[in-house]
């Protein structure tokens, strides 16, 4: 299948009186047309961030993007003007957040949101928007959908809420939608709601997505590959199947043996990732995991490992990764 | 039948009976003068107990009762109706003198644990307070040296007593919430939402910490939550609530291996495994539509309009809350 992103290499800086903070540290990945790419990793390990960049949204000062490429449709984004970006995100790229009250604006109706950017991205008529409007709410399974679209944000619950994110999301025709938590703060029968709708919407329309989320049952069900982060960097990544059936990476194994497992007998313990998450300000050239690895060695704080290539698609960072074939079945 | 039958006399190893409690909250209008103009109905005729020893999982969607629930059990709300008894006391009849040693038996751990750390005290002060106001420990020397305690049993370094809340991570923060709810050395913890906003391996470590005390002071938990992996994990049996009614009640490998209530059956589905191979061959039961306002619930089972098997029948009686096997209650006339 075509590329659709491309990103190589990318590194992005926050420069704060603590300190230079590493919080993307070089990652490459793709993104291929209609694909499902999920990111997951612990709080602070630069999921969020590693979005924002590609979008050019980093707020500057503190943050900047220091290194890398970014290519998106064969473009790349790196020589596009600041207008041009702004068309990239509005009509070729969405991105939809955790917490849709802070995105959408809560003094106007949901409908004239929507018209709005209708209007200014496709240039469409005032009585084409409006169609065009109610037949998104329509799509994202909005009912009543013409006096939805009268109504206020405040007056939607928060699923609603995010199923009008997803409907701007949708209103120009992406190619390409980045979701950061969309579900994280919707129940679990919303959200599953929510997450067969953008399953279905992306499957329907062939639009690529990247969702963000720390729900290692999310990531099973929907995501068709998985980058898993640490510390600013991609550590390991491959399809859904490798990740959770023959993980590579410490801490990969260490995350999926955190979580308790309902269709599983129940364990006596759970055995969660030890200690604290890194400070990025203070990162040295051996791997960041390695104060919390069960398989570390001096090897690992003398210099970093890249990722490496272990099977067809499936890629890790780590020195001892021939050590963990087969270790979730010796667990 | 109400439940207050069915709970067997030898009460000793119930710690805690909440009968028929409603919570309904008044929605009033007008600035000058307030007038009623109808009432959320957060918590709606719950029944329950909760025995000495036991985790009970209290879950259910967003607005279906489970804080008000918890909030009427430390006697912070004034029930509408129905009774909390606490080893065989009934709470409302006490005033405030009478619950104050109460108030040390029974603690509470809250969701957010950077709203609920005051960020001007030390962490040292933090965990000390609740001790001055119960009159834990004598003297100034024997409370630090709890608190030193409290820390390391919550495994985290004694440093910490002289930082700020602000300079600790979100799991952190909540283990020193959990250490200040020890330091009264209470019986009965309400658990609420404890866990919910950490990280899967923070969450993990908290996870293991909520166990490990429970064995070691013989802890009571009124566990509420809504991740239906993480309460299996934890609890000996589960409360399941919908819109402000219990929907139902069993053991925990009871309530997971054979739910009865469609609404129980759909939370479940809904609940992603994390595996891939098993979600393709998983057949889901999405439930539809939003969640119903509490101001105006449907007539009837409250959870009809939303329901699979809903016949015309259920929009009209309401489900009684019964024993449909020992141990395992339901509130549903079509199973
Ligand atoms: N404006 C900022 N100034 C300084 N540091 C920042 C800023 N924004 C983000 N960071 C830092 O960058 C790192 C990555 O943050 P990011 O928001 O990408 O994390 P995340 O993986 O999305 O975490 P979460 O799961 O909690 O959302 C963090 O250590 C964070 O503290
Ligand atoms: N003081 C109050 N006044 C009016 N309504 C209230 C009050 N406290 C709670 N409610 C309402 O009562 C209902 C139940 O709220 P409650 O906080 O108990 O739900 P919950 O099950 O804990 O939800 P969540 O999972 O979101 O924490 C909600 O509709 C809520 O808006
Ligand atoms: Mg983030
Ligand atoms: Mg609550």
């Amino acid at each position: 299948m075509a590329k659709l992103l491309e990103v190589q290499n990318l590194q992005t800086q926050f420069f704060t009186s603590a300190g230079i903070v590493k919080a993307v540290d070089g990652i490459t990945y793709d993104v291929d047309e209609g694909e499902t790419v999920a990111v997951v990793g612990e709080s602070g390990c630069g999921k969020s961030v590693s979005a924002l960049s590609i979008l050019r949204l980093i707020p500057d000062p503190p943050g900047r993007v220091v290194g890398g490429h970014i290519k998106f449709m064969d473009q790349d984004l790196a020589t596009l003007s600041d207008e041009e970006m702004r068309k990239v995100r509005g009509n070729k790229i969405a991105m939809v957040f955790q917490e849709p009250m802070t995105s959408l604006n809560p003094v106007l109706t949901i409908g004239l949101q929507i018209t709005e950017t209708l209007q200014q991205h496709l240039g469409l008529s005032r009585e084409d928007a409006d169609e065009r409007a109610f037949e998104l709410l329509e799509k994202v399974g909005i009912s009543d959908a013409r006096r939805r679209l009268k109504q206020y944000p405040h007056h939607l619950s928060g699923g609603m809420r995010q199923r009008v994110m997803i409907a701007l999301a949708l209103s120009c025709n992406p190619k390409l939608i980045i979701a950061d938590e969309p579900t994280t703060a919707l129940d679990v029968t919303i959200q599953a709601q929510i997450l067969e709708l953008m399953k279905n919407l992306t499957r329907e329309l062939g639009v690529a997505l990247i969702v963000i989320t720390h729900n290692l049952g999310v990531v099973a069900r929907y995501a068709d590959r998985v980058n898993v982060m640490y510390a600013g960097r991609i550590i390991e990544s491959g399809t859904a199947e490798d990740i959770y059936h023959h993980p590579r990476h410490p801490y990969t194994l260490a995350l999926l043996r955190s979580v308790p497992r309902m269709d599983l007998p129940r364990q006596a313990k759970l055995d969660p990732v030890q200690g604290q998450p890194p400070d990025l300000t203070k990162l040295d050239d051996g791997c960041a995991f390695r104060p919390r690895c069960n398989f570390a060695t001096d090897k690992c704080k003398s210099s970093g490992p890249k990722l490496e290539t272990v099977s067809d698609g499936h890629a890790t960072a780590c020195w001892h990764h021939d050590k963990l074939i087969n270790a979730l079945e010796t667990a | 039948m109400s439940m207050e039958n069915t709970i067997k006399s030898s009460d000793s190893d119930v710690l805690v009976q909440v009968k028929n409690l409603k919570m309904h909250f008044p929605i009033t209008e007008g600035a000058l003068i307030p007038q009623v103009v109808g009432h959320v109905k957060a918590v709606d005729g719950v029944s329950f107990d909760i025995r000495r020893g036991e985790t009970l999982g209290l879950v259910g969607e967003s607005g279906c009762g489970k804080t008000t629930t918890g909030r009427c059990i430390l006697q912070l709300e004034k029930a509408t109706s129905g009774n909390i008894l606490y080893d065989s006391v009934n709470l409302g009849q006490l005033d405030r003198i009478g619950m104050m040693p109460l108030r040390q038996r029974i603690q509470v751990i809250f969701q957010d644990p950077f709203s609920s750390l005051n960020p001007r005290m030390k962490i040292g002060e933090i965990i000390a307070e609740p001790m001055h106001v119960h009159n834990i420990e004598a003297d100034n020397r024997a409370r630090e040296k709890r608190v030193l305690e409290l820390l390391s049993v919550c495994g985290l370094n004694p440093k910490f007593a002289d930082r700020y809340p602000h300079e600790m991570s979100g799991g952190q923060r909540q283990r020193v919430g959990i250490a200040r709810a020890l330091a009264v050395r209470p019986e009965f913890i309400i658990c609420d939402e404890a866990v919910s906003a950490l990280d899967v391996s923070i969450q993990a470590q908290v996870i293991n910490l909520l166990e490990d005390l429970r064995d070691e002071f013989n802890l009571t938990y009124l566990f509420i939550a809504h991740d239906l992996s993480v309460v299996r994990h934890l609890c000996h049996r589960v409360a399941v609530m919908y819109l402000g009614k219990m929907v139902e009640l069993a053991d925990c490998d009871e309530l997971y291996d054979n739910p009865i209530h469609p609404y129980t059956k759909a939370l479940l589905s809904a609940v992603p495994i994390p595996d891939p191979t098993i979600e393709k061959g998983r057949k889901h039961q999405m439930v539809k539509g939003e969640i119903p306002s509490p101001i105006n619930p449907p007539s009837g089972c409250v959870f009809h309009p939303r329901c699979i098997s809903a016949t015309d029948g259920c929009s009209k009686a309401i489900p009684e809350f019964r024993e449909v096997k020992p141990g395992h209650w339901v509130a549903c006339t079509e199973v």
